[in-house]
């Protein structure tokens, strides 16, 4: 009896019961299809972000007062440690381009008789060219107004949009934030939404001194956004922030840094893991379900010998040996489980393609993803298969001859 | 009757343990059969006819003793070999016809060609011929629930000859069917040992079945107790031939 022969036995099993067949591929073909479609919504999510965070600009790092561990922790600002001169120093190093210091705050803006609640960011004129955030109309503010801590401020189409009336120019208007009276210089061009969905243009530019001696009244920055000249001494840079801040904030031998420097890189990563914890969270969800199919398999493989136990014995009588009743219950719980497995790829791939189309979420199938359902379903049809095939293969010839439905 | 010996039993016993019961389905059975052959084997149930059978088909091994098929002593083989020895020397018809129900005729005949590992042609080929023999060539599309018992029976007897067996074993063939189809079906089984030559063992209950056959053993007990020549053996085809012609045969 050659492979030929055993696969058209199984083949013909499936047939005599398409409606159990189609049944029992069900299981397998949800499950795969959910394996599929988890996969490619966690890796589209994944894709974006990190394509997002590369489109920043990848020769940026960002300093964060506090032993940061990560992006998360490093951004909470406990700990007031960067200074403006720490900024300024950091901007006299070799092959940086420019230090830009932040510091921001939550406001209520108020003109004429409306108000909006936005963000406050202090900052430097480098934010800029940092940014590479051009305005629309008037002009950003420039060194003199840090030197002097002026109330000028550069604002958001989105915050233009919610204060001025349609048409009106606000530049030269004044506008009032924590009841100090600002001239609005300029307004920057829109952005649109950040990776994390935030809305760019919802903020407001100010000297970064004037938040914080006149708003705040503290000496720190939040943060400091440093541009390297080149990608490739972005870990030269590195370093050298480092022994910069370490010296100038006295921290000396095994002393833990007051400070942490990181660069788009590590949040890619940091990123990168956190949507791949998702990716693997759905993906097992799916994987139990295929799980649940695959117990399906067996289940109706049972059935299934059991209501064949005559033909079994007929087979046994008129030759089949042990290994040909294994292996044709095998191929036929194995071929299930294929053909159910590819079915649930296509469906997979249709519905991934339809969650992009029509919910716009982002989707992204990998021939990996392809390759894991294919394989798990066939070692679903081998595994679930084998005892139900192992059951039938040890059966007596002549008590199965005998058995009465 | 001459020709070289098929069965050789010597002293063949099965003992079944049951629990903590012995029980003695056969008592030490000696038998020869020879080539070309008919014989039916009868007795009541739990008289080991069936245990007998089962041995003599390769179904079962001797718990002691030996039996020579075709020579090779067979009691003592591996499952394995035991089924390769089914299908290329022994040919099985049921009482309850034992056909595929969802698979066509034709099919139906090729099943032991499958396991015998025969090319798709050559398959189809073989079981057309013993379709044919049979006389149920217009039907190889048919399914077995569009037949009668009695053509039900032909596809059976069919898939028993279609690998040339030395050894056709028939379990009540006729049990499950009218008298009048029953000596249709013994017409057949006649001509499977001369035409073809093929040794046939019958098991049966039926004294009138008995007839057709040439040589009668009757067990009792586990034990042969009657081994004789049938006396004015009967012709199935002649018997057929002065019955009124009604019914559903069509040879």
């Amino acid at each position: 009896m050659n492979f030929i022969n055993n696969f058209e036995v199984a083949l013909n099993g499936i047939k005599a019961n398409k409606l159990r067949s189609s049944l029992t591929m069900l299981g397998i073909i949800i499950g795969v299809a959910a394996v599929i479609i988890m996969i490619s919504v966690g890796q589209g999510a994944s894709k974006r972000i990190s394509d997002q965070i590369s489109s920043m600009g990848s020769n940026l790092l960002m300093v964060s007062p506090g032993a940061g561990q990560g992006p998360v922790r490093g951004a909470s600002g406990n700990v007031n440690t960067l200074t403006l001169e720490d900024a300024e120093a950091i901007a006299g190093l070799s092959m940086v381009a420019g230090a830009v210091p932040e510091l921001n705050t939550g406001a209520t803006i108020v003109y004429e008789n409306q108000t909006w609640t936005s963000q406050i960011n202090g900052t430097t004129p480098g934010m800029q060219v940092i940014k590479d955030w051009p305005v629309s109309s008037g002009s950003y503010f420039g060194d003199d107004d840090v030197q002097s801590a002026s109330l000028v401020a550069v604002l958001g189409q989105t915050v233009v949009d919610n204060l001025f009336p349609p048409g009106t120019d606000p530049v030269g208007a004044t506008i009032r934030i924590n009841k100090l009276a600002f001239t609005v210089v300029g307004v920057l061009s829109p952005k649109g939404a950040a990776m994390m969905g935030q809305d760019q243009d919802d903020a407001v530019y100010v000297p970064i001194t004037t938040v914080q001696k006149r708003m705040l009244g503290v000496n720190n920055v939040r943060t400091i956004n440093v541009q390297t000249e080149t990608q490739d001494s972005m870990a030269y840079v590195q370093t050298s922030i480092e022994e910069l801040l370490r010296e100038r904030h006295r921290i000396t031998g095994s002393k833990t840094d007051d400070f942490s420097v990181l660069s788009l890189t590590s949040v890619l990563e940091a990123a990168e893991t956190a949507t791949g914890t998702m990716t693997i969270l759905l993906a097992s969800i799916a994987a139990i379900s295929l799980l649940v199919g695959g117990i399906g398999i067996m289940n109706i493989m049972l059935v299934s010998v059991t209501e064949r136990t005559k033909e079994i014995g007929l087979r046994m009588a008129v030759g089949a040996t042990e290994s040909n009743i294994l292996n044709q219950f095998l191929v036929e719980s194995v071929v299930l489980c294929l053909v159910g497995g590819f079915t649930g790829i296509i469906t997979g791939a249709a519905v991934a393609w339809a969650i992009s189309k029509f919910a716009g979420w982002p989707t992204y199938i990998t021939l990996y993803s392809i390759l894991l359902s294919a394989g798990f379903s066939a070692a679903i049809g081998i595994f679930f298969g084998y005892y139900p095939a192992k059951k039938a293969a040890s059966l007596d010839p002549i008590e199965a001859l005998r058995f009465e439905k | 009757m001459s020709g070289k010996t098929v069965i050789l039993l010597e002293n063949v016993k099965k003992i079944y343990q049951l629990g903590e019961t012995r029980v003695f389905a056969l008592k030490g059975i000696n038998l020869t059969i020879r080539e070309g052959e008919m014989v039916a084997v009868m007795g009541s149930s739990g008289s080991g006819k069936s245990t007998l059978l089962n041995i003599m088909g390769c179904l079962d091994r001797p718990t002691a003793g030996i039996y020579y098929l075709d020579g090779e002593n067979v009691s003592q083989l591996a499952k394995s070999r035991l089924a390769r020895i089914r299908n290329k020397r022994i040919g099985f018809v049921f009482q309850g016809f034992n056909l595929l129900g969802r698979t066509t005729v034709l099919a139906n005949v090729q099943l032991p060609l499958i396991y015998a590992g025969a090319g798709k042609k050559e398959m189809a080929e073989r079981a057309k011929e013993a379709l044919a023999w049979v006389g149920l060539s217009d039907y190889l599309e048919h399914y077995p629930s569009q037949m009668s018992g009695g053509q039900q029976q032909r596809v059976a007897i069919a898939r028993a000859l279609v690998n040339n067996p030395s050894l056709i074993l028939a379990d009540e063939p006729t049990g499950s069917l009218d008298s009048k189809t029953s000596i249709e079906i013994m017409a057949v089984i006649q001509r499977l040992y001369l035409e073809k030559g093929i040794t046939v063992i019958i098991v049966t209950h039926e004294r009138e079945i008995s007839q057709y056959c040439r040589r009668l053993i009757k067990l009792k007990d586990g034990r042969i107790t009657e081994d004789t020549p049938v006396m004015n053996p009967r012709n199935a085809a002649e018997d057929l031939a002065a019955m009124p012609d009604e019914g559903e045969g069509q040879i």
